[in-house]
């Protein structure tokens, strides 16, 4: 090949067509806000039945897990999220698809080799960093004395 | 006795011929452009089995069975069977042929595995060392993905520049007599211009495709225009604008005779394949439903068949390695074809 990589890189970019990110931006926007709508709703609904701000959300958040893994296993998360993209990946629903879809999908290995070894392997390194992320904030809390 | 012409190629001087194919797909494949030219199409992509990667075996066999009926060829004619897909340890093939108990070699040259299998078994039967071969690959989209990338209801989105790994299966029969004469074989470098992106192969193949095709073109001395039809494995949108590219940068226009597998299998908007289709079992497929029969019917006369093969490992690529590109190349005449 007489072409470098450079020269082929260049020529590349100009060959795979971009994300339509005015598509996939506003359906984030709107899908991912009607999730958080929807909990808001739920957190709302929750406080009305006479829980504690505290309780309402931990309800709140309990359903939603609980939505996001049926319809993992009814197959309808993976048809929204191609169309929603981020809007159904950020919010806590997309945490339990994460978790609940290898699980689905490795449990053809058994339960211990296959799906409990492989249930965090989308979701492992944001459990990792999320707990080293909030160490360090502890950390400085401790050291700047705010806590 | 074969012959080396050039530095890549080799001319086949005895006869040699594909005298059977069969194609198998599933759902997707029904649906697309070519679902009225497959042999089989299986609607439940579990093809009735417990696991993904039963489910491919399963179409593999069917492949296998349907080429040897169509071939009126018992699996005890068959000298030597050489089969790939694209999972770890070629594990569809290998199980596939369990059951034929016949002389096995498995390959692996991702999606130009096609190309590599219908090469090996066409030397094999030239140089007398094979009566008959058997040259079998696969692909299916749920056992790729939960290999390759992510478990299949996992929400995550692709980029435009993805393609859509095929679930189908071609096997051909390979003999010394039949409508279709393989007449030269190319066998490719791996060529890599440093693409490191997992989800845009073509790009990463295109190279490799050019590489090959021009090295074919300069070892015989012909141009696009000698032949009917130039088809490429599943290079699909971006692969084969690049390859077209490459190729009128050195003033060959491949244009007027090109087409990609990987742009036939699916209605690409429609059934949002994003680039195209891919996987050994694409290339395979639309020659064993669509080419190879229509050359039959007399409908081309003079082709040439290159799958590429992206030799992706995901293991690789984390560790910042780029993507080798490969391509494989046979030149088939039907009736009345000449050159």
């Amino acid at each position: 090949m007489g072409k470098t990589p450079k020269e082929y890189n260049k020529m590349l970019r100009e060959s795979s067509p971009p994300s339509q990110s005015a598509k996939t931006l506003p359906m984030a926007f709107l899908v991912g806000g009607l999730i958080c709508v929807v909990g808001q709703a739920l957190t709302d609904w929750y406080g009305s039945l006479g829980l504690t701000k505290d309780e309402a959300g931990a309800w709140c958040s309990v359903t939603l897990v609980l939505l996001s893994v049926v319809t993992t296993g009814l197959g309808w998360y993976q048809k929204l999220a191609r169309k929603a993209g981020a809007g159904t990946l950020v919010p806590i629903t997309g945490f339990a698809n994460a978790m609940s879809s290898p699980a689905i999908e490795f449990k053809s290995e058994g339960f211990v080799l296959g799906l409990a070894a492989k249930l965090f392997v989308i979701a492992g390194p944001v459990v990792v960093y999320g707990t080293v992320a909030s160490i360090l904030y502890g950390l400085v809390l401790v050291i700047f004395g705010l806590a | 006795m074969a012959i080396r012409i050039g530095a890549g190629t080799i001319r086949l001087e005895k006869p040699v011929a594909i005298a059977a194919t069969a194609a198998v797909g599933s759902r997707m494949e029904k649906e697309g452009p070519l679902g009225a030219e497959f042999d089989r199409l299986v609607e439940d992509s579990s093809f009735g089995e417990k696991s993904w990667e039963k489910a491919e075996t399963k179409m593999q066999t069917l492949a296998i069975e349907l080429a040897l009926q169509k071939g009126n060829t018992t699996a005890e004619q068959v000298d030597v069977m050489l089969g790939g897909d694209l999972l770890n340890q070629c594990i569809a093939s290998a199980y596939a042929v369990r059951e034929q108990g016949r002389p096995f070699l498995g390959l692996y040259g991702a999606c130009s595995t096609m190309a590599e299998s219908l090469t090996l078994a066409s030397l094999l039967v030239e140089s007398g060392a094979a009566r008959k071969a058997l040259a079998v690959t696969s692909s299916h989209f749920c056992s790729s993905e939960r290999q390759f990338r992510f478990p299949l209801d996992y929400g995550g989105v692709r980029t435009p520049t993805a393609q859509h790994t095929a679930t189908a299966a071609g096997a051909a029969l390979v003999g010394m007599a039949g409508p279709i004469t393989v007449r030269e074989v190319c066998i490719g470098r791996v060529v890599d211009l440093g693409v490191t992106d997992m989800n845009n192969m073509g790009a990463a193949m295109a190279p490799a495709a050019w590489d090959t095709l021009r090295q074919y073109f300069t070892d015989t001395g012909t141009s696009p225009a000698d032949y009917d039809k130039i088809i490429t494995g599943d290079l699909a949108q971006v692969g084969s604008d690049l390859l077209v590219r490459l190729a009128a940068e050195e003033n060959c226009d491949l244009r007027p005779r090109y087409t990609d597998c990987g742009l036939m299998l699916y209605e690409r908007e429609k059934q949002q394949v994003d680039a195209g289709a891919s996987g050994c079992g694409c290339s395979a497929a639309v020659m064993c439903a669509h080419f190879l029969p229509a050359m039959q019917q007399g409908k081309y006369r003079n082709i040439l068949f290159m799958a590429t093969g992206a030799l992706m490992s995901p293991t690789a690529c984390q560790q910042g390695e780029s993507i080798p590109g490969i391509a494989h190349l046979l030149h088939l005449t039907a009736k009345g074809g000449t050159n």
